[in-house]
C-alpha cells in the first residue's frame, strides 16, 4: 500500500543556529495511521510539523523531501493538511468571530459561497461538541474558555476535510481534564474522517493513548520509531526509557482514566 | 449597547478633573498676563480713573484671587467665556463663529492623512523589509520632517502662484454670491492646499504607525495559523493583519487631535482661513489674552470630545474592550509558537 | 560600545549622524564662518541665489546675507531644541518617578496633571505662554518644554513601575536605602533608555515648534531664526520664493537628521534586545 505521506532525509537548520534543528529524519505515514512524535522542547518535533506545512521562518535551510504519493498534486495547507496549534488563544484572530474564522477555511478550500461556508462552520462547531453552535459561532475568542477555543481551532483545521491532521502539543496549554477531552475529540474525528494524524507531544503517556506508532525525537534526530505498545513496553533506546520512567506515574493514573484520581 | 455606555461614563468622569485643571491653568495664565480686562478695555476705548474703579468692581476684579477664580468658574459653568476686547463681542460668540471652519479643515485633513496613510501603511507592511517598505518608510520620515506652514507656502508657490490652479488663500471667494453646490465647490477648491499641507504631515505618522503595527501583527501566532489554514495571502494581509493593526492606529487618531489643532494655527494663518487657529494668532497679535485662553479652553474640550469618540470607535473595533479598563490601550502582545520555534533549537 | 557600532551600521543612523554632525559643526563655528551680525546689510536687496559667489544664497528684502542667516539660524534652532528637550526630559522623568514612587493620591493627581497638559494643544499653550511673558530665547525654551514634558513623564512612570519590583531594587530596600535614594540612584538610570529613545522625537518637534513660533513672530526678535526668515520671505513670495524655501530646506534637513538618528538608536537598541 502506498503511504499517504513519505518523509525522506529531511534536515532543517535555522538562521544562525550552530546545529541543525532537524537532522536527516525519514518516515512514512499510512492513510488513517496515527503517529505520535515525542520529545522534549528543542528536540525538533515542532520543527518537523512546520516543515511539513512549509511554514518555517524564511531563510531557514531545509533539505530532503516530503512526498504525497497518492495525492497527485502538491499538498495545500488547510485543504490537505489541517494544523492544530499549541496555544488556542493565540492561534485565533482576536477580533474576528470564531464562526467566521472556521467559515473562511471552508470558503477558501471548498469552493462554496459565504452562506454555505457559514452553515458548514456551524455544523463543524457541533461536530467538535460545542453547545449551541449558532451562538458559539457569533462569539469572539476571548469569550470562550481555553478548551472551547481549542475545539474551535480543531473545527477550523478539519473544515476542508484534510487527509492529514497535525496537532502540535494541542493540549499542553490546557488543564488535565480538558486535555483528556481534547485528545478523545481528536481521536474520534480522525476515526470518522479517515485522517492520518501526527500528534506532537512531550507527554509519552498522553500520546500512547491515541497513537498507533511512536517516534521519539532528541536533539533534532529521530532516535526511535515503532509500534506504540512495543516502544512503551520494550524501548530500544535508553533515552526513551527515561521518558517512560518520567511518565510512569501519569501512565499508572491514565490506566484508570483521566478525571478519576487526579485532584 | 451597555458596553459603550460604561465606557462613556468612565471617560466623562475622568475628563472632569482634567478639564478643571485646564481651567485653573488658564486662570493663572490670565493672572500672569498682568493688566486685566479693564486695562485692555480702557486702552482701547479710553476712560478716567473713576470708570476704571467702577468697571473693576462691576467685573469683580477688585476681589481676592480665590474669589476671582470662583467667579471665573461660575461664568464658565454658564458657558460664558468672557468679553473680547479686540472684537468688542462675547468670546464665546467669536469662537462659535470660527469653530466650524477649523472643524472642516481638521476633519478633511484627518480623513486625508488617515485614509491615505493607513492605505500606504498596508502597502508597506504587507511585506516587511521589502524595497517598497523601506522606500515608503524613509519617504514618510522625510515628509514628517517638513514643517506644515512651510509645506503650505511651497504648495502655494507651485499651485497658486506658478500654475494658478488653485486660489491663494481664504475660505471662499469673497462676495461671489455663490450658493448651494457652487459654494461648496468653491470652498473645496479653497481648502485643497491647506488640507494637503496639514494632512500630508500627519499622513506620515499614520503610515508609520500602520506599518509598525502590521509588522507586530505579522509576528502574532494567529497569522501563522491563518497561513497553516491555507488562506490566501491577500486575505491574510487585509482581513487579519491590517484589521488588527488598525487598532493602534485608531488610538493615534485621538492622540494626534491636539497636535492637529495646534498645527491648524499656522496653516490657517498661512492660508488666511478664518478658523480657530487664525483667531488664536489674531488674539496674540492684538494682545487679547482672555480670547486666547478661551480658545485654549474650547480646544481642550474639543480634544476631550474627539478622544471620547475615538474611544467609542475603538470599543466598536475591538470586541475585547469594555469590561476591564486596563486593556483599553492594549494591543495584546503574545509570545508563543513563533517565539518558541524560530528562536533556538535548544 | 557595541550599540554605538550598530547605530552607525544602520543606514538611518549613519545618515542622521552625518546630517546632525554637519549642523552641529555649522552651529558651533557660525561666529567664525560669518563674524558679521547676520542681521546687518551685506549687499544689494533681493539678490537671487547663485548669482554672486560672495553671497551664494543671495540676500533678502533688506540685503541681508541668506547663508549667514541660515548658519546663525542653525545655532538658535539647535540651542532651543536641545535646551527644551533636556528641560522636558528632566522635568518629565522627575515627575514620572515621583508619581510612581509616591503612588496613591499623589500619583493620581500628577497623572491628571499630565492628562490636562496633553489635552491642551501644545502649540497653543506655547503660543499663549510666549505672548503673555514676551518673546526671548529662554521663554521659547520653557514654552516648548511646557507641553513636551508629559511624554517622558508617562514613560518614566511606567518604566519605574515595572522596574521597582525587580531584584536589585528589593535588595536596595533591604540594605536600608531611603526611597528617594533608591529612586534616583538605582531606578532612574535604568528607566532612562526608553525615555531617551523618546528624546529624538522631542528634539525634532521642538525644532518645529520653535520654527512655527518664529514664523508667527513670537521668536526672539534679536536673533536670526529659520522660522523668522520664512516669515520674512513670505512678504515677497511671488517675486523671491527662494527666501522662504531655503530656510525651510534647512529645517527639513535638521528635523530629518534628528528622526534618522532616532531610528538608528531604536534599531541599534532593538538589536541588542534580540529583536530584528
Amino acid at each position: 500500500m502506498t503511504p499517504r505521506l513519505s518523509i525522506q532525509d529531511i534536515s532543517v537548520r535555522y538562521v544562525g543556529a550552530a546545529v541543525p534543528a532537524l537532522d536527516r529524519v525519514s518516515f512514512d505515514l499510512a492513510a488513517g495511521e496515527r503517529l505520535a512524535v515525542i520529545g522534549e522542547s528543542g528536540s525538533g518535533k515542532s520543527t518537523l510539523a512546520l516543515a511539513v506545512v512549509g511554514l518555517l521562518p524564511s531563510r531557514t535551510v531545509v533539505s530532503g523531501s516530503t512526498d504525497w504519493p497518492g495525492l497527485g498534486h502538491p499538498p495545500v495547507n488547510g485543504r490537505d493538511i489541517g494544523f492544530v496549534f499549541q496555544d488556542p488563544g493565540a492561534s485565533l484572530d482576536p477580533v474576528m468571530r470564531v464562526g467566521r474564522q472556521i467559515a473562511e477555511v471552508a470558503y477558501t478550500h471548498l469552493g462554496i459561497g459565504w452562506q454555505a461556508a457559514h452553515a458548514t462552520a456551524i455544523e463543524l462547531i457541533g461536530r467538535v461538541r460545542l453547545p449551541e453552535p449558532a451562538r458559539i459561532a457569533e462569539a469572539f475568542p476571548h469569550q470562550l474558555s481555553g478548551g472551547q477555543r481549542q475545539r474551535v481551532a480543531i473545527a477550523a483545521a478539519i473544515a476542508a476535510r484534510p487527509k492529514l491532521l497535525i496537532a502540535d502539543e494541542p493540549t499542553s496549554a490546557l488543564d488535565t481534564i480538558v486535555q483528556a477531552e481534547i485528545v478523545s475529540l481528536i481521536d474520534r474525528l480522525v476515526k470518522e474522517d479517515g485522517m492520518s494524524l501526527i500528534f506532537i507531544s512531550h507527554d509519552i503517556a498522553l500520546a500512547s493513548t491515541i497513537a498507533d506508532r511512536i517516534a521519539v525525537f532528541r536533539a533534532g534526530r529521530m532516535v526511535e520509531i515503532g509500534k506504540t505498545e512495543d516502544v512503551v513496553a520494550v524501548p530500544r533506546e535508553a533515552y526513551t526509557r527515561t521518558l517512560i520512567e518520567a511518565a510512569v506515574i501519569p501512565l499508572a493514573t491514565s490506566a484508570d482514566h483521566a478525571g478519576g484520581g487526579q485532584s | 449597547m451597555p458596553r459603550a455606555l460604561i465606557l462613556l461614563r468612565r471617560r466623562l468622569l475622568t475628563a472632569i478633573p482634567v478639564l478643571l485643571l485646564v481651567v485653573i491653568g488658564t486662570f493663572f495664565l490670565l493672572e500672569a498676563a498682568g493688566g486685566d480686562a479693564v486695562d485692555a478695555y480702557i486702552a482701547s476705548t479710553g476712560g478716567d480713573a473713576g470708570l476704571i474703579e467702577q468697571l473693576r468692581h462691576q467685573w469683580g476684579l477688585d476681589q481676592s484671587a480665590g474669589a476671582r477664580l470662583a467667579a471665573y468658574l461660575w461664568a464658565l459653568a454658564h458657558l460664558d467665556l468672557g468679553w473680547s476686547v479686540s472684537f468688542s463681542r462675547p468670546i464665546g460668540e467669536v469662537i462659535a463663529e470660527r469653530l466650524p471652519n477649523t472643524l472642516l479643515l481638521m476633519g478633511s485633513a484627518t480623513a486625508l492623512s488617515f485614509g491615505l496613510g493607513s492605505a500606504l501603511g498596508i502597502v508597506a507592511g504587507a511585506r516587511p523589509g521589502s524595497l517598497r517598505d523601506r522606500a515608503l518608510s524613509i519617504g514618510s520620515l522625510a515628509l514628517y520632517a517638513v514643517p506644515g506652514f512651510w509645506l503650505g507656502l511651497v504648495l502655494t508657490v507651485i499651485f497658486a502662484v506658478q500654475l494658478r490652479w488653485l486660489p491663494l488663500s481664504g475660505m471662499e471667494t469673497i462676495a461671489s454670491g455663490k450658493t448651494g453646490l457652487a459654494r461648496a465647490a468653491d470652498i473645496a477648491r479653497h481648502l485643497v492646499l491647506p488640507v494637503a499641507a496639514l494632512g500630508f504631515i500627519y499622513l506620515a505618522l499614520y503610515l508609520r504607525t500602520m506599518r509598525a503595527a502590521m509588522a507586530e501583527a505579522w509576528r502574532q501566532d494567529f497569522v501563522l495559523a491563518a497561513k497553516a489554514r491555507g488562506l490566501l495571502r491577500r486575505r491574510i494581509v487585509l482581513i487579519h493583519v491590517a484589521r488588527n493593526a488598525l487598532l493602534p492606529l485608531v488610538t493615534v487618531l485621538g492622540v494626534q487631535s491636539a497636535a492637529m489643532l495646534g498645527g491648524s494655527v499656522v496653516i490657517e494663518t498661512v492660508f488666511s482661513i478664518p478658523g480657530l487657529g487664525r483667531l488664536a494668532q489674531e488674539a496674540v497679535a492684538s494682545r487679547d489674552t482672555p480670547l486666547l485662553l478661551g480658545i485654549i479652553l474650547v480646544s481642550a474640550v474639543l480634544v476631550i470630545a474627539i478622544n471620547l469618540v475615538v474611544d467609542l470607535v475603538y470599543a466598536m473595533l475591538d470586541p475585547r474592550i469594555g469590561r476591564d479598563p486596563g486593556k483599553l490601550q492594549g494591543f495584546r502582545m503574545r509570545s508563543g509558537y513563533r517565539g518558541k520555534n524560530s528562536g533556538e533549537p535548544a | 560600545m557595541n550599540t554605538l557600532r550598530r547605530f552607525f551600521a544602520t543606514p538611518e543612523g549613519a545618515a542622521g549622524a552625518a546630517i546632525l554632525g554637519m549642523l552641529v559643526l555649522i552651529a558651533l563655528f557660525a561666529p567664525l564662518l560669518f563674524p558679521q551680525d547676520p542681521l546687518s546689510i551685506a549687499g544689494p536687496p533681493l539678490l537671487h541665489p547663485f548669482t554672486d559667489w560672495s553671497l551664494p544664497l543671495g540676500t533678502d528684502r533688506l540685503g541681508r546675507d541668506v547663508l549667514a542667516g541660515i548658519v546663525h539660524g542653525a545655532r538658535t534652532s539647535l540651542a532651543v531644541a536641545l535646551a527644551a528637550a533636556l528641560a522636558s526630559i528632566v522635568v518629565g522623568a522627575t515627575v514620572g518617578t515621583i508619581a510612581s514612587f509616591a503612588g496613591g493620591l499623589v500619583d493620581e493627581a500628577l497623572m491628571r496633571l499630565v492628562d490636562a497638559f496633553q489635552t491642551v494643544p501644545g502649540f497653543l499653550l506655547a503660543l499663549a505662554f510666549v505672548s503673555i511673558v514676551g518673546p526671548s530665547l529662554a521663554v521659547v525654551v520653557v514654552a516648548i518644554a511646557l507641553s513636551a514634558w508629559t511624554g517622558p513623564a508617562r514613560i518614566a512612570r511606567a518604566e519605574v513601575l515595572s522596574i521597582r519590583e525587580r531584584d536589585y531594587v528589593a535588595a536596595a530596600r533591604v540594605i536600608g536605602m531611603r526611597p528617594s535614594e533608591i529612586a534616583f540612584r538605582e531606578i532612574l538610570p535604568n528607566a532612562l533608555p526608553p525615555v531617551l529613545a523618546l528624546s529624538a522625537i522631542i528634539v525634532a518637534s521642538a525644532i518645529l515648534i520653535e520654527a512655527a513660533l518664529s514664523f508667527l513672530g513670537l521668536g526672539d526678535p534679536n536673533r536670526v531664526t529659520w522660522g523668522g526668515m520664512i516669515a520674512e520671505g513670505r512678504t515677497v513670495l511671488r517675486s523671491a520664493p527662494y527666501l522662504s524655501i531655503i530656510p525651510g530646506i534647512a529645517l527639513v534637513l535638521a528635523v530629518l537628521g534628528v528622526y534618522l538618528a532616532g531610528e538608528g538608536i531604536v534599531e541599534a537598541t532593538a538589536a541588542r534586545r534580540g529583536y530584528t
